[in-house]
């Protein structure tokens, strides 16, 4: 048995969510999923461990999701939209979770993104046919 | 027979929602991406379609990793949004026509297009915020909707020369529907933006740009790229912009540019609206 390579794993930083990563990491989406509702939401908070057991999470797993270490549950294979249902509520953005990623504060993060509408304006000038306002 | 109108690109990122919600569209972060929405809100309501199709991805409210269709559709007269994990206020229901959806779903299949049909199906931020922010908010919506999902969360995930013939089939399907009604395609999602990873973080306006320019005029060349190169240049959570080119498959070989809208970042994120009509 043999995982196939593919070209998109060479990209560095980036960790594409494709079926051996859905695969290793099934339970663990699975109990990401369940937080679609709150009365899972609530029994998740009232007992951490208990509701990782219940989803049958590998002891690794469950030491990350325990402790809330959003990073290493990312790249332990959950998938970013099912983990957004796991930091959203405690207070992490996407935006604070990439600067955690590149090791900056969520707002270099966001100023590192506001750089990139320096100059649209008179780019998209350039370009023409483009709304301006 | 129905007709499709028009194709819309648009935005579905959470961020757009809350932005709605929160009552802060001319709020200096958000006023010129919600500002460029104008001449589409203009020319929805000169046009008055009857039902538009919203081409977009579930993000794990309806499907869960257990089973990823490719292409859904949904065929029900009902479509409920729901909590996706954080406490939203769900907005209310959306009208759908499940004769029209059967109908089209048949004309796909026969085509060759193997659609999942959904009878129930929970629409997340990614039909609901296209919705919202084409339409206003609504307790009875004034437009019949139908979901066209997607995968682009677990790969494999379609090529998007593959989501552009799904287009062209969806426009034969839609077209030889009996009754007289006006169709309008949203293509949404997009356009660069990857959350996750040390890469996080990326837009890349020249290749958004040029998605755009390509969405317009010459739909091979973004058609023809792979996955691997599109996820390169658009990251990750980029691969979306890939549904885009269902609806401009949907809208035959030439088409009319009516309004074209570029911006970044909004959150994460660059943002392309097009408002475009068939021209053949
Ligand atoms: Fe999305």
């Amino acid at each position: 048995m043999v995982w196939k390579k593919h070209e998109y794993e060479d990209i560095p930083g980036s960790y594409v969510f494709d079926g051996r990563r859905a695969h290793s990491s099934y339970a663990m989406n699975k109990l990401f999923y369940s937080f679609n509702e709150e009365k899972n939401r609530k029994e998740f908070d009232a007992d951490p461990v208990a509701y990782c057991d219940k989803f049958g999470l590998t002891d690794e797993q469950k030491e990350l999701v325990v402790s809330q270490d959003f990073l290493g549950v990312l790249r332990s294979g959950a998938n970013i939209y099912y983990m957004a249902k796991f930091a959203i509520p405690r207070g992490l953005s996407v935006q604070d979770a990439g600067a955690a990623f590149q090791g900056i504060s969520g707002d270099e993060f966001r100023e590192k993104l506001l750089e990139k509408r320096e100059g649209l304006e008179e780019r998209l000038e350039q370009e023409g046919g483009y709304w301006n306002g | 027979m129905a007709k499709i109108i028009g194709g819309i690109t648009t935005s579905h990122i959470p961020a757009v929602g809350n932005a709605i919600s929160d009552g802060l569209t001319q709020e200096h972060y958000w006023k010129r991406f919600f500002d460029g929405y104008k001449p589409v809100h203009e020319w929805l309501e000169e046009k008055k379609p009857d039902l538009i199709v919203v081409v977009y991805n579930d993000h794990g409210l309806n499907f869960f990793l257990d089973k990823v269709p490719t292409f859904a559709i949904g065929c029900a007269d009902k479509y409920e949004n729901a909590d996706e994990g954080w406490g939203l206020k769900p907005t209310s229901p959306f009208t759908g026509d499940a004769e029209f959806s059967w109908h089209v779903a048949e004309s796909l299949i026969n085509q060759e297009f193997d659609m999942c049909t959904c009878q129930e199906m929970l629409v997340d931020h990614g039909f609901v915020n296209p919705m919202r922010v084409l339409f206003g908010d609504h307790e009875v919506w004034p437009i019949k909707s139908i979901p066209f999902a997607v995968n682009t969360v677990q790969h494999p995930v379609p090529s998007a020369r593959r989501c552009y013939k799904v287009g062209q089939a969806l426009k034969v399907a839609i077209e030889s529907y009996p009754e007289d009604m006006k169709v309008v395609i949203a293509g949404t999602g997009g356009l660069s933006h990857q959350l996750q990873g040390e890469r996080a973080g990326i837009i890349n306006v020249d290749y958004d740009l040029a998605c755009i320019e390509s969405v317009i005029n010459d739909p091979d060349w973004f058609a023809n790229q792979s996955n691997d190169e599109i996820i390169e240049q658009a990251g990750t959570e980029g691969i979306e912009t890939i549904m885009w080119l269902v609806m401009r498959g949907a809208l035959g070989e030439k088409v009319n540019c009516l309004h074209k809208h570029y911006h970044a970042p909004i959150s994460n994120t660059g943002a392309g609206v097009l408002l475009l009509e068939g021209a053949d």
